[in-house]
């Protein structure tokens, strides 16, 4: 095995000092550049400021309106049959408008039980449910709290203004 | 003695101990803030007294400590408890007694008859009560390693205490070549002696005359207080926290707390001994009080421009970045502090003001105050070079990796070691001639001249690349 040393350094290299002195510089640098605000501050700062997720991460789910403000689900059940995780708890009803064939009375999805695979976005044949939210923090006190319904999944909004 | 002298011995202990427990916490804030700044983080700013006031993350030390004494002590089964709870105590106490010998400021003469040091501890051992000191804070750290029963804290106690002895060496003659060049043992002494000129115009601080003496020192200094890049002990990667580990609650704080004061001691005899102490660099004491007068007016109209400067950047702060961002009391949190700083500000002005009207109408100063004047000028000047100098503490822990632990020995036995007792040689030698002082700054000129020439001919090449890092591979191996 060929092996690259590094070579003890000679004269002042084979001192520690000068190498310290380096840092140490480069450590000052940054202090000096935050102090003086030249050089932004590389975290948010996290309750109050969020990171902007990246197009395409599976955050928490949402369900899409009609203009009318009726889901789009029709309740099919293509997302609740597909889910490896069995999440997906839908009640299908007859809809009052007759040109509407079913909708979903009831819509729950246990977070808990979710692996935010996003097999149920690429089962739903009328684009209804999507995981675009980019909320990734999921905290409550009981585990009821943690299955989110109908209204709540109709509420959340996209993180991107202009979804695609 | 008298009453008075009783007064002044009651009056320094509780300065001395004051500004070693106010640039403590205030070191850990500097520790904080500073490793964030280096990292480019903005650091701690979330907790706030009473809702309102974060101090720039200062909250943070006192919400730490609030929380270290609130939280349960555990003593786990199978300690030594007697041990185990000595020990965080003599860790303390250790750095605590350490800097009583530190004067603050120079001889306060307020009148004829009545004068007093501002060291709390007269010895006339001076700095020998260092030395004796700082061997005992060994003692703290195999305690808690030993007691606590425990392979970790056995293991950093272990390492602790191999290289606390090793470095001792080494900073012991470092120190020592400090009394001969200054031929003193006691610390005032020797920062009055680091006022006089070199060459007429360069204080005579320890660091000019003995810039190796200095490294050495410090570099020891950082090994005796357990500090990055030598702090083997609690190596968390490989020790948990090292000798600490089982502690919990105020005992683990009072730990914490130590190394915060150890490390704000050694700063002190740093200044001390190398950085000029409480000097103001060409201004003696003599000077400070005999021209109180014309003196007072500048340094109390500078100190209140200070003050006038930091309300007026934080009307800025308040303007550009806090008003409307929380949308209560917050928000106002630099106004209060520039309200302050503006009352500072008026009063330095007034102050000023006063003794500039009663040097201009030709009167004499009250007789106390010039020399309390010096002494305050003294301990502020004493107060910054102590708190660069923990800046410098913190700075080298965020830049430094750690090192190995057969470095650490290499290092103090084959480097610092041979190097001390040469600088303890030379520094006598070069005392012993006619000009004394005035020529000592050759000496590392020519500690690395036979530095270059001992590594450059006297030993062999193989020899000069040191064992640890020598990697037999391939062809070497094999043969």
């Amino acid at each position: 095995m060929k092996v690259d040393r590094v070579k003890p350094g000679e004269g002042i290299e084979s001192a520690y000092l000068w190498h310290i002195v380096k840092g140490l510089g480069v450590t000052v640098g940054h202090t000096v550049r935050q102090l003086v605000g030249s050089q932004p501050v590389q975290t948010k700062e996290y309750p109050e400021v969020r990171k902007e997720m990246p197009e395409g991460y599976r955050g928490k789910h949402r369900l899409l309106q009609k203009e009318s403000g009726d889901p789009k689900c029709t309740a099919c059940m293509m997302c609740a049959t597909v889910c490896p995780a069995a999440c997906i708890h839908i009640e299908a009803g007859e809809h009052p408008d007759p040109k509407v064939e079913k909708f979903p009375v009831s819509f729950d999805i246990d977070l808990l039980k979710c692996v935010f695979c996003g097999m149920c976005v690429e089962a739903c044949p009328v684009d209804a449910i999507r995981m675009d939210s980019g909320v990734y923090t999921f905290a409550d006190f009981q585990r009821d709290d943690f299955v989110v319904h109908k209204d709540e999944l109709l509420r959340t909004p996209s993180q991107w203004s202009d979804p695609v | 003695m008298e009453s008075a002298d009783y007064l002044a011995v009651v009056l320094r202990l509780v300065l001395s101990a004051a500004i070693l427990l106010t640039v403590m916490p205030l070191t850990i804030y500097l520790e904080r803030k500073g490793s964030a700044f280096i990292q480019g983080r903005p650091g701690p700013n979330r907790a706030a007294l009473f809702g309102v006031f974060r101090m720039g993350g200062l909250a943070h030390v006192l919400a730490d400590v609030i929380k270290l004494v609130s939280k349960e002590d555990i003593i786990p089964a199978g300690v030594n408890r007697f041990y185990f709870k000595l020990a965080p105590i003599i860790v303390a106490f250790i750095p605590l007694t350490t800097f009583m010998i530190v004067p603050i400021a120079d001889v306060i003469r307020l009148s004829d008859t009545f004068a007093t040091p501002m060291a709390t501890l007269q010895l006339d051992g001076g700095l020998l009560w260092f030395f004796a000191m700082t061997s005992l804070s060994v003692y703290g750290v195999v305690f808690a390693g030993w007691a606590s029963n425990s392979k970790f804290s056995l293991l950093g106690g272990i390492r602790s205490t191999a290289q606390l002895l090793s470095y001792e060496i080494p900073m012991a003659l470092a120190v020592v070549a400090m009394m001969l060049t200054y031929g003193t043992v006691q610390p005032n002494e020797m920062v009055r002696a680091q006022g006089e000129l070199l060459w007429g115009f360069l204080p005579q601080w320890g660091i000019f005359l003995q810039p190796l003496g200095f490294i050495l020192f410090i570099t020891c200094a950082f090994a005796e207080i357990n500090r990055v890049p030598f702090d083997l002990a609690e190596g968390e990667a490989e020790l948990v926290a090292g000798y600490h580990t089982e502690y919990s609650g105020m005992r683990f704080g009072l730990f914490f707390m130590a190394e915060y004061m150890a490390l704000v001691t050694s700063g002190a005899l740093t200044v001390t001994m190398f950085l000029g102490g409480w000097q103001l660099p060409w201004l003696p004491t003599e000077r400070l009080v005999a021209d109180a007068g014309t003196l007072m007016p500048w340094f109390i109209g500078g100190a209140g421009l200070l003050l006038g400067a930091a309300s007026g950047r934080l009307i800025r702060h308040y303007q550009e970045y806090t008003r409307g961002r929380w949308g209560d009391a917050r928000d106002f949190e630099p106004l209060v502090f520039s309200a302050l700083f503006a009352l500072g500000f008026i009063a330095h002005g007034a102050a000023a003001g006063w003794v500039w009207g009663v040097v201009k109408a030709g009167e004499a100063l009250p007789g106390w105050l010039p020399p309390l004047f010096a002494a305050g000028v003294q301990i502020s000047v004493f107060t910054a070079k102590l708190l660069f100098l923990c800046w410098c503490f913190v700075w080298v822990r965020w830049t430094l990796p750690r090192f190995r632990y057969d470095q650490v020995m290499d290092l103090g036995w084959k480097s610092l070691l041979p190097l001390s007792l040469f600088n303890l040689l030379l520094t006598g030698v070069l005392m012993l001639q006619p000009w004394g002082r005035e020529v000592l700054p050759v000496a590392p000129v020519v500690t690395l001249g036979l530095m270059w020439v001992w590594k450059r001919y006297l030993v062999p090449s193989q020899a000069r690349v040191p064992a640890t890092s020598r990697l037999v591979v391939g062809e070497e191996a094999s043969a």
